[in-house]
């Protein structure tokens, strides 16, 4: 035990009270607002729309799968229409903008015991960006043509030419002006949480005492400043080829009989650039699921995290990694032997930082208080499902197994369980876990429970099958496999039944959504720290949080975010603005 | 992708050195108390709009990185015809390092206090800078006069991106320099002054060298060092 400074003598709080901006009307306060917390609900609720137009997009391409030919309108055009935006939406516009808009905008600030963001002017704008993109891509359906087909990947030299969807249409053209718009909208967001995190802590709240969330957001957002930059020169370079005529990726090639213009381009130089974001884009998803699980599994297990410094450790480390395993999306590209032995390798070695935290998760479980609650269920969904998915990522690592196995329903499954599936479950468990302090009203519990498990049991009854069709070689992008050697009887069942499954998680979906809407006005009045934990959002003077957080004065912070269950205290928690000295928590082994 | 890796390591190593100061070591279940009285201040005592625009200075440079691997990637195939550069380009590069001088004197201005010679070097940076533009306008110009058009050739292509891109960022520091100019003709008082003026600075310079990088890139010395640097290696 190091007590630093005697809690009696501690000086007042020298941190520099920043200039707040003030907003004088109604347009200020709530639509062109500054502030990072309505800044954070306007990113929530367009990630959330948009993504809801995902989410019907995948049942139309259900429909298809699991009863073809019986729906006319999902033509082959429309169905590789739905796969790309379905796949573009769910990725970029909802899991990135949630994570980082939303819960970055609404997390850090009140995490570190900041007023606000540092630029909050940036931070508006960042989101009208984000809406601009969002209306772009959505038009796209409205343009004659309709959306882009090209696949979410966007491979040239098909993703712009006539037989693709959009390809000679305006959809390849607003799809790449949407995510030009993106990603400058993110950037200039991404320098808001960055700057925060380094320059606007709070006294005493050292790195090493910032919240593994704070942690997970700060450093994927790092990796995206950096990442997105190479889907920027993709997409700027594919608008060139498109437009302008040039070929940086367009090899010369014969469509319809004609020559076109364009010639000795390198499709593969855009898969580089393509999967040079398109990896650790994975992780940025990633990292902010593992760092809000860890803080959800904390708190509503009662015990301090386990290893919280091999958690952070591994954070930094996953980020770093995650830069040089892109080519393991491009094995079957046809590239040099040596190569794929070189990615499998760093593929397989970012299991161990991975593994470590799974590891420390479950110890942080180990004779736990675990309340069962529901974002405690979403938490213990999400272990096991990452769990799942990651192990498939290890077969898939490897450039044998990979090969076979690269155009079928497993890598479908795979990156669904990993990278849709268990994300989705921690943003679901922290709506969960911090509505009450959003709102100041708890989320209704029975809804709660049916939306969990029809969630869970439903993901598992989607994908686990659709592994098992994919192991029998039932290809992907194929809009109707009908008289294929595969496509047995029982994989005709099997498809069919995922897709009602399918249909049966989604509507699951609208019950939360409309428990997130019944709930603010009939939702049990919540208190200002419903589940008890230590971090300093919950000690705010009001619920929800007034404009500046923290009232007249800024916490100061006298421990790290995990003091449960200390013994010799009074309470099961301790706040981390609580001066003076409890005992030790449990030492971590 | 060689060159984004590298940038990338300059990256990591800055981001080591930088946590390497942040006491990961340390174990915060044992520690109660202000820290902050033993170490410093939390934050960096740098302003925050530094250290802002450092990060994004980081963004913009990994985007040019990304941008010389693509060529180098392109370059390698065999349609490659390399463009002869035009000679304004070399009045240009001055130019730009004019403007740079500029500012950097009008930084060393603010700091003593001199308001006079701030307003000559913000208005002279400024100039320089048009001037900079409007060269490389000229020398896109002369290039489609002498036929290289942006489509016949990659080499073409990748002339026209990067310096248009390289042009777009210098036309973003122009209006934050005008705001500044602005400023230090209607009394914004000295500290703030100041900052911005030093902001400005730091951008350019940033802009500069990565026109200087550019340059050696598109007349080819970028390639013929690579070629050196791997001969030695091997």
């Amino acid at each position: 035990m190091v007590d630093i400074t005697p809690a009696d003598t501690v000086p007042p709080a020298e941190v520099a009270e920043m200039e707040l901006y003030h907003p004088h009307s109604w347009w200020t306060k709530y639509v062109f607002s500054q502030d990072a917390k309505v800044i954070a609900i306007q990113y929530s609720a367009t990630a959330t729309a948009i993504g809801m137009v995902a989410l019907v997009l995948s049942w139309m391409m259900r429909l298809q799968l699991g009863f073809p030919g019986t729906f006319d309108f999902i033509t082959p055009e429309a169905y590789y229409q739905f796969i790309t935006m379905h796949g573009m939406i769910m990725v970029i516009y909802l899991l990135t903008a949630l994570f980082l808009g939303g819960f970055g905008n609404y997390l850090i600030p009140l995490m570190v015991g900041a007023r606000d963001m540092v630029f909050p002017y940036v931070n508006m704008l960042s989101y009208w960006i984000y809406l601009l993109a969002v209306l772009v891509l959505v038009s796209s359906f409205f343009a004659p043509g309709g959306p882009t087909g090209a696949g979410w990947t966007l491979y040239p030299p098909q993703a712009i030419m006539t037989g693709t969807p959009g390809g000679q249409d305006w959809g390849i053209i607003l799809m790449l002006v949407s995510l030009i718009l993106f990603i400058i909208g993110f950037t200039m967001g991404g320098l808001n949480y960055v700057v925060t995190v380094l320059q606007a802590r709070t006294r005493g709240m050292t790195l090493m005492r910032l919240p593994l969330t704070v942690w997970g957001i700060f450093t994927a957002t790092v990796m995206a400043l950096l990442a997105f930059p190479a889907l920027f020169v993709a997409c700027v370079m594919m608008l060139f080829d498109r437009a302008l005529g040039t070929s940086f990726f367009m090899p010369a090639i014969v469509e319809m009989g004609e020559q076109l213009q364009h010639g000795g381009g390198s499709p593969i130089l855009f898969q580089h650039l393509f999967w040079f974001f398109g990896h650790p884009e994975v992780y940025i998803v990633a990292l902010p699921a593992f760092g809000i699980v860890s803080d959800l599994i904390s708190t509503h297990a009662r015990k301090n995290i386990f290893g919280y410094r091999m958690m952070v450790w591994a954070i930094v480390g996953i980020g770093a990694l995650s830069f040089v395993v892109w080519a393991h999306h491009m094995y079957v590209s046809g590239m040099h032997p040596y190569f794929g032995f070189f990615f499998a390798t760093t593929t397989l070695i970012i299991a161990v930082p991975t593994a470590i935290k799974v590891y420390n998760w479950v110890l942080t479980l180990w004779r736990g208080d675990i309340h069962l609650t529901i974002p405690m269920l979403f938490a213990l969904a999400f272990i096991v499902t990452f769990v799942n998915g990651g192990l498939t990522g290890l077969f898939l690592g490897n450039v044998v197994v990979d090969v076979p196995l690269s155009d079928t329903m497993f890598v479908v499954a795979h990156f669904h369980m990993v990278m849709g599936v268990a994300p989705i479950l921690v943003i679901f468990g922290a709506i969960y876990h911090w509505y009450p302090k959003v709102t100041g009203r708890m989320l209704n519990e029975a809804m709660g429970q049916f939306h969990f498990w029809v969630t869970f049991l439903g993901a598992y009854l989607i994908f686990f099958p659709m592994h098992y069709i994919g192991l029998m070689g039932v290809p992907r992008r194929y809009n109707e496999l009908t008289d294929m050697t595969v496509m047995t009887e029982s994989a005709h069942d099997l498809n069919s039944f995922i897709s009602i499954m399918a249909f049966l998680v989604g509507f699951a979906q609208v019950v939360f959504l409309f428990n997130l809407i019944w709930s603010i006005r009939h939702g049990r009045e919540a208190g200002g720290n419903p589940w008890r934990a230590t971090t300093l959002e919950w000690q705010t003077p009001q619920t929800p949080p007034a404009h500046g957080n923290f009232g007249k004065e800024l916490p100061i912070v006298y421990r790290w975010a995990y003091d449960y269950s200390v013994p010799g205290a009074k309470e099961d928690f301790i706040p981390q603005n609580m001066p003076g000295s409890f005992g030790s928590s449990r030492e971590p082994a | 992708m060689s060159v984004i890796l590298v940038f990338l390591l300059v990256i990591v190593g800055f981001a080591g050195w930088w946590l390497s100061h942040q006491r990961l070591m340390a174990k915060p279940w044992l520690e109660q108390g202000v820290i902050g009285d033993i170490i410093g201040p939390e934050g960096s005592t740098l302003p925050t709009a530094k250290i802002g625009l450092g990060v994004f200075l980081a963004v913009v440079g990994c985007l040019f990185a990304l941008f010389t691997s693509a060529y180098f990637m392109r370059m390698a195939l065999s349609d490659w015809q390399a463009l002869p550069l035009p000679r304004v380009l070399w009045f240009n590069t001055s130019v730009l390092v004019l403007s740079s001088i500029a500012l950097h004197c009008a930084s060393v201005a603010a700091r003593r206090g001199q308001i006079d010679t701030v307003r000559l070097g913000l208005a002279t940076a400024g100039l320089t800078a048009l001037v900079f533009l409007i060269g490389q306008l000229v020398a896109w110009r002369e290039l489609t006069a002498d036929g290289y058009l942006l489509t016949a050739n990659p080499a073409n292509s990748f002339f026209y991106l990067i310096t248009g891109m390289h042009g777009l960022h210098i036309l973003g520091g122009l209006v934050a320099l005008s705001r500044t100019t602005a400023g230090a003709w209607n009394g914004t008082p000295p500290e703030r002054l100041r900052l911005s003026v030093e902001l400005c600075a730091m951008y350019w310079h940033f802009l500069l060298f990565v026109w200087l990088a550019i340059f050696a890139l598109l007349a080819g010395w970028a390639a013929t060092f690579i070629e050196i640097c791997r001969q030695l290696l091997t």
